[in-house]
């Protein structure tokens, strides 16, 4: 598609990728700047719900980056985002969304060259995708959905 | 004391809540004793003129179960709503678009397409499908029309209360009689109260738990589960983390898998997401250093039908809801 700038929302741990990019940025690697990034301690902290939230919210892509497996700082929270992000991928074409758009990486916080490697194929992808259907619908959700229940012993 | 007057509405539903009303027993006698029911279209002849005939505040407990889907439950509600003093949303489909909600997963235009062309017993070369209005001789006949999405209660009009459940259990709906007194003797409950327990439902659930590993998914009529042990841990999807409770665990004590039926806790927002995370915490754990990202889509290919399995019965209040427009 002509003109489509994606937006992409990314989660980077804070051990690996997200000092990869840092990387990145100090070696002066160019890559475009599409991905908007938020850091995380660990890949495996992302609940499914926040990138649930950003895809509703018109997010094109969802970018998620961790350790490479057996380099986890804590010990084992990348293999519980890679099933969790599969599962995730899994019913996304259920709702009408590309599974695509959904995009887990192992990256090293040495490998500033794959950082910029990876996001640009992804950005590159995503504007293959074009944009996310959500985009631009009235994405705010009525009502938090917080509610209380009673104390079952009073009534 | 003056009696309450209740009313009982309904959308989209399979009436199983009406049956649930009925099936309180002979403490429905209670329950006649603290309320005169004014409207039920499903135990007697009303029409919705009767439920208009009442003046703005008439009703003091509106009770509506079922989905939202077409112009006539949108109709429905607002009329209950500004005839009611309180509001209940009465079973899992009310409260989070239940089952029927699950219509979100095909767009309206895909629904007329299956039913009046693609079946394969269907003959309509010039795809005619029902319209709201049509004109027969004298006559202008009308049909309620379908909407988009099947929508929550909650999302159409204001709610005070809510009572979770497909339909709720026993436990649950004998309580709807202690609540009647309270609102009867003037002491309402908080709005936004939800009658159901505020922790999951394994924190109620007897089953044993102890070992947080499981190494693949097994399918309901894939086995039998051994009583008395966690059927999670069985391998069994059982959506009891991420489920809130107070119905009492009956499915579980029957040896089958809780379905979600009584919705996210309160914390939560999206229970399919969070169902996800409890199941990917505990699937193939002790194994996980050597599984390679296909073994982990392969165990994952286990569960059939993930939308159906995580959001049976909140997929219209879930983040999201709906399958928006086709490329």
């Amino acid at each position: 598609m002509e003109g489509f700038e994606p937006v992409i929302v990314g989660f980077c741990c804070n051990w690996c990728s997200y000092a990869g990019a840092d990387l990145a940025g100090i070696s002066r690697i160019q890559y475009p700047p599409n991905l908007r990034m938020i850091r995380v301690m660990c890949s495996g902290a992302v609940d499914p719900a926040l990138i649930m939230e950003a895809l509703r919210r018109g997010a094109d892509g969802v970018f998620i980056g961790g350790c490479h497996p057996g380099d986890c700082h804590y010990m084992a929270g990348n293999y519980k985002t890679l099933r969790k992000i599969t599962l995730l991928k899994g019913l996304l074409p259920q709702l009408g969304i590309e599974p695509q758009r959904v995009r887990l990486e192992w990256v090293s916080a040495a490998e500033g060259q794959r950082f910029a490697q990876v996001v640009t194929d992804f950005i590159g992808e995503i504007k293959k995708l074009g944009p996310n259907p959500w985009k631009g619908k009235n994405n705010e959700q009525a009502e938090s959905g917080h509610r209380s229940g009673i104390d079952m012993l009073r009534v | 004391m003056n009696k309450l007057k209740v009313a009982i509405a309904l959308g989209s539903t399979c009436s199983g809540c009406d049956v649930a009303i009925l099936d309180l027993n002979e403490k429905i006698l209670n329950l006649v004793e603290v309320a005169d029911i004014v409207y039920w279209p499903t135990a007697m002849d009303f029409k919705i003129k009767d439920l208009e005939a009442f003046k703005s505040g008439d009703i003091d407990v509106g009770i509506y179960h079922g989905t939202v889907r077409t112009s006539t439950h949108e109709h429905t509600a607002h009329l209950l709503r500004e005839r009611s003093k309180a509001v209940l949303s009465f079973g899992a489909c009310a409260y989070f678009g239940g089952i029927p909600g699950l219509c979100n997963l095909s767009t309206k235009n895909e629904v007329f397409r299956t039913v009046y062309q693609d079946t394969a017993s269907t003959v309509n070369p010039d795809f005619v499908t029902p319209q709201t209005e049509v004109k027969v001789g004298k006559f202008d006949l009308t049909l309620p029309e379908l909407k988009d999405e099947g929508k929550a209660l909650r999302d159409v009009i204001d709610v005070d209360y809510y009572l979770p459940g497909c339909p709720p259990t026993v436990m649950l709906r004998e309580k709807l009689i202690p609540i009647l007194k309270l609102v009867q003797g003037g002491e309402l409950p908080p709005k936004g109260t939800v009658i159901a327990s505020d922790k999951t439902l394994c924190d109620e659930c007897e089953m044993k738990k102890e070992n947080k590993s499981i190494s693949k998914i097994v399918r309901t009529h894939e086995m039998i589960p051994t009583p008395g042990i966690c059927l999670l841990e069985q391998g069994l999807i059982c959506m009891g983390p991420a489920t809130r409770g107070g119905c009492g665990t009956p499915c579980i004590k029957a040896l089958v898998p809780c379905r979600g039926c009584m919705g996210p806790t309160a914390e939560v927002k999206d229970q399919g997401a969070k169902m996800i995370s409890a199941i990917a915490s505990i699937l193939g754990v002790s194994e996980e250093k050597d599984l390679s990202a296909e073994d982990v889509a392969k165990l994952i290919d286990g569960i059939k039908d993930p939308v159906g399995t995580f959001y049976r019965f909140t997929l219209p209040v879930a983040l999201i809801n709906k399958k928006v427009g086709v490329k």
